[in-house]
C-alpha cells in the first residue's frame, strides 16, 4: 500500500479556520509536505504574521512565534542569530509584507538574513473585511476603493521583483496555487526557496498568488480564474534569481 | 582582591555590563545621545562571539530582540526618547508573550525630535507603559555610572526571573559622563530556559504569542500577568534615603536629577537647613514604602525635582496621600538644574531667603 | 487497461464545500453531495470512484486536505 497523497505529519489535523476554497489551506499543505520529505521538523521555527493566517501556529506541527504586523523578518532574524542552526521561514500576507513590513522585508533581503519569507498574494488585506492592499490591482472594488481603485490610491507593485535586486538574496520567485500544474510548481520553487536557506546561501523568498472568494465576492473557482487571469498578467511568475542553480547543480540529481 | 577600576563613558559601561551579564546579541540603532552603546556593542560583541547586529530602524531593532528572546538568548536593544516610541508596540507584545530581555532608554529633550540634552521627559511613556495594554516592566534609574552598570547586570537576572522585559531608564548626561567603575567577571550565558524556540526535537512544539482571541481567555492571561507584576511590586522596589533621619523637607528624586539633588542638599545642610534626599532606584516599581513612612514619621514637605514639567511628582503625590506638601521643581527642553537653583527652591520653601 | 487500483478516501466533515475538487478531477469521480457534514456544508463525495486513476488533482486543489489516496496493487 502506497500512500499517494494525505496529511503531512508537520500539519496538525484540526480544522482550519480559512474560508471554503481559500488557498491558504493549500500553501499550508505544501510547506508542510517539504517540512516532512527536508526532515526540518524539529528545527524549524516559523513565523507567523497578522492578517488571516495570523493563527498558522495552529496549523504545524512546529516551534512558532507570533510577530507584530509587518515585522516578521524582523522577527525571524533576531531567531536565526540567536540559534544559526534552526530553520526559520516567515508566512506573511501582501498586507504584511508588502504595506506596514516593507522595511522589514527588504533590509531582511538587503543582510541576506538566512531565512525563507513566504508572501501570500491575494491582492487584498482579508483579515479586516477586504480593504486595499499595495498589491491590488487597478479598478478592483474593495472595502477603502468603494469606486475601484484609482490614480489617487496609486498603483500596485511588485514585491518579488524589488527583492531580487537585493544584493543578499539567494532565491526569489513567483508561483500561484490556483491550477494542480501551478500547485506542484509552488512546491517546487518553495523546496529550491528552502534549500537556498539549507545551504547558507542567502535569504530566500518564494511570492505565491492566491485567491481571496470571500472578500472577492465570487466563488473559489471564479476566483482562481481571477489569480489566473488578471493577477498573472500584472504579477508574472517565474524565478528572479536563482542562486541554487550554480552552487547545487553538481549536488542535485 | 581589589576590582579592577577603568575610566568609562556610559554608555559604553552599559554594553560592557551586560556582556558581564551574559548577554550576547543586541540590536541597535544609532540615537544621540546613546549611540556609543551600539558602537561599543559592534566592537566587542565579536570578541565574546556574541552578535551585534544594526537594524533599519528602533522599531526593527525591538522585533529581532523579540525573536531572539524567543529562542531563550539573552539580548538587549536601547535607543533615545524618539526611539523609544518606536519601540513601543514591540515591547507590548513581549510583555504579552512573556518574553525576558533588557530595553534601555537613554532619555533627551522631547517632545518630539527635541534636542540632543539630557531630559528625564519619559518618565510616563517607559514607567506609566507607553505600549498599549495592562502592563507593567520593572524600570531601573541608576544615577552613577557604577550604578548603571550593577543595574544592567540586575536587569537581566529580573528579566530572567520574571519572564518580562526590564528597562533600564538612563539620560543624556550618564551616558556621556565617564566615571571610574569596575566590573564583576565574565558571566558565560546559559542556555536554560525550557519554553523558548530551539525546534520540537523529543518535546511538544512550542508556540509564543500574546494572542487569544477567546475573552474569556485573554481575561486569565491578564490576571496571570497581573499577578507577576503584583510579585514584583510587592519584591523588586528599591531606593536610597540620603540625610532622610531628621529631615524636614525630602527631595525626591532620580537618576541625575538626583545626583545633582544631593549636593543641593548638602549645601542646606551645611547652612542648617534639614533636608534629605529620597531617591528611587527601580521607578518602576515605585518605592512608596520609604515615602509613606517619612510622611508618617512627621515629614511635611516634599520637594520633587526632575528634569521635566512633572511626571514622577504624580507618583509622589499618591504616595503621601495628602499627609504632607509635594512641591515640584524642574527644567525642560534638555535644561539641567543647578545645585543652587534646587537649593533656593528649598529655601524658599522653608521660609527663608533664596541666596 | 487499468495500470494500478487506488483506494480513495474523502474525510467528509473535513470539507467545507468549495467545490474545487470537482472541477479539478479529470474523470468525473467526484460530485458535491446532499447531505450536510459537521462543518455545515454540503461536502464532496466520491460518485465513481472505480474510475479514480489516482492522479492526485483533488488531492492538490483541496485546501482542507479531505483526499487520502493509496495505490493497491
Amino acid at each position: 500500500m502506497k500512500l499517494l497523497a494525505g496529511m503531512p505529519q508537520a500539519m496538525s489535523p484540526v480544522v482550519t479556520h480559512y474560508c471554503p476554497g481559500c488557498s491558504h489551506g493549500v500553501l499550508h499543505r505544501i510547506i508542510a509536505e517539504l517540512i516532512d520529505e527536508l526532515d526540518l521538523r524539529e528545527r524549524t521555527v516559523g513565523v507567523a504574521s497578522v492578517g488571516c493566517s495570523v493563527l498558522a501556529y495552529n496549523y504545524f506541527e512546529t516551534d512558532f512565534v507570533q510577530a507584530p504586523h509587518g515585522r516578521a523578518p524582523a522577527v525571524a532574524t533576531g531567531i536565526k542569530r540567536a540559534r544559526p542552526n534552526l530553520f526559520v521561514f516567515t508566512y506573511q500576507g501582501d498586507g504584511d509584507m508588502a504595506a506596514i513590513g516593507t522595511s522589514e522585508i527588504i533590509h531582511a533581503a538587503a543582510r541576506g538574513e538566512k531565512i525563507t519569507a513566504i508572501m501570500y498574494n491575494n491582492t487584498i488585506y482579508g483579515m479586516t473585511g477586504g480593504q486595499m492592499s499595495p498589491t491590488t490591482l487597478m479598478g478592483a472594488v474593495t472595502a477603502t476603493t468603494p469606486y475601484g481603485r484609482r490614480e489617487e490610491n496609486g498603483r500596485p507593485y511588485r514585491m518579488a521583483e524589488l527583492l531580487a535586486q537585493m544584493p543578499g538574496t539567494a532565491y526569489v520567485a513567483r508561483t500561484h496555487v490556483a491550477d494542480v500544474g501551478n500547485i506542484v510548481k509552488t512546491k517546487r520553487a518553495i523546496r529550491k526557496a528552502f534549500e537556498a536557506q539549507l545551504n547558507g546561501l542567502g535569504f530566500s523568498m518564494v511570492e505565491v498568488l492566491g485567491n481571496c472568494p470571500t472578500n472577492w465576492g465570487v466563488t473559489p473557482a471564479e476566483a482562481n480564474r481571477y489569480v489566473m487571469g488578471e493577477m498573472v498578467d500584472y504579477f508574472p511568475l517565474g524565478e528572479f534569481k536563482d542562486l541554487t542553480k550554480e552552487v547545487l547543480a553538481g549536488v542535485r540529481a | 582582591m581589589e576590582p579592577m577600576m577603568t575610566m568609562m563613558k556610559g554608555n559604553e559601561a552599559l554594553g560592557e555590563a551586560a556582556i558581564r551579564a551574559g548577554c550576547r546579541f543586541f540590536f541597535g540603532y544609532p540615537i544621540t545621545p546613546q549611540s556609543e552603546l551600539p558602537a561599543y556593542m559592534a566592537r566587542r560583541m565579536p570578541e565574546v562571539g556574541g552578535t551585534f547586529l544594526q537594524a533599519e530602524s528602533e522599531l526593527a531593532a525591538v522585533n529581532m530582540l523579540l525573536g531572539a528572546a524567543a529562542a531563550g538568548v539573552r539580548a538587549m536593544t536601547s535607543s533615545s526618547s524618539p526611539g523609544f516610541s518606536l519601540k513601543q508596540e514591540g515591547i507590548s507584545y513581549m510583555i504579552g508573550s512573556q518574553l525576558p530581555c533588557v530595553v534601555v532608554n537613554i532619555m533627551r529633550g522631547g517632545p518630539g525630535l527635541g534636542n540632543i540634552q539630557p531630559s528625564q521627559g519619559d518618565y510616563f511613556q517607559v514607567v506609566k507603559g507607553g505600549g498599549h495594554g495592562d502592563y507593567r516592566m520593572i524600570t531601573l534609574a541608576p544615577s552613577t555610572v557604577q550604578e548603571l552598570v550593577d543595574l544592567t547586570m540586575l536587569a537581566f537576572d529580573l528579566a530572567d526571573a520574571y519572564r518580562n522585559p526590564v528597562a533600564l531608564l538612563g539620560d543624556g548626561l550618564l551616558g556621556q559622563t565617564m566615571e571610574p567603575v569596575s566590573f564583576p567577571p565574565v558571566r558565560e550565558p546559559l542556555d536554560d530556559k525550557d519554553w523558548a524556540l530551539t525546534g520540537a526535537r523529543g518535546r511538544p512544539k512550542h508556540v509564543i504569542t500574546s494572542l487569544e482571541l477567546n475573552p474569556e481567555g485573554l481575561e486569565e492571561l491578564n490576571l496571570r500577568l497581573q499577578a507577576k507584576f503584583a510579585a514584583m511590586a510587592a519584591k523588586e522596589a528599591r531606593w536610597e534615603e540620603y540625610r532622610c533621619d531628621d529631615a524636614e523637607l525630602v527631595v525626591v528624586a532620580y537618576g541625575t536629577s538626583a545626583r545633582i539633588a544631593r549636593a543641593a542638599v548638602d549645601g542646606a545642610r551645611s547652612i542648617g537647613l534639614k533636608v534629605g534626599l529620597y531617591r528611587p532606584i527601580t521607578v518602576w516599581p515605585f518605592p512608596v514604602q520609604g515615602l509613606a513612612r517619612l510622611a508618617d514619621r512627621g515629614v511635611r514637605q516634599f520637594l520633587d525635582v526632575e528634569m521635566s514639567s512633572g511626571q514622577m511628582v504624580e507618583d509622589v503625590k499618591l504616595a503621601v496621600l495628602g499627609r504632607a506638601r509635594v512641591d515640584f521643581y524642574g527644567r525642560l527642553g534638555g535644561m539641567v538644574p543647578t545645585p543652587r537653583e534646587i537649593l533656593s527652591e528649598i529655601q524658599k520653601l522653608m521660609g527663608g531667603e533664596a541666596s | 487497461m487499468r495500470l494500478r487500483t487506488i483506494l480513495l478516501e474523502l474525510n467528509k466533515d473535513r470539507c467545507k464545500g468549495c467545490e474545487l475538487c470537482t472541477e479539478a478531477c479529470p474523470r468525473e469521480v467526484l460530485a458535491m453531495g446532499s447531505q450536510i457534514n459537521a462543518l455545515g456544508y454540503r461536502a464532496a463525495e466520491a460518485i465513481a470512484p472505480q474510475k479514480c486513476t489516482g492522479c492526485r488533482a483533488c488531492a492538490l486543489v483541496c485546501p482542507e486536505v479531505v483526499f487520502t489516496i493509496y495505490q493497491t496493487a
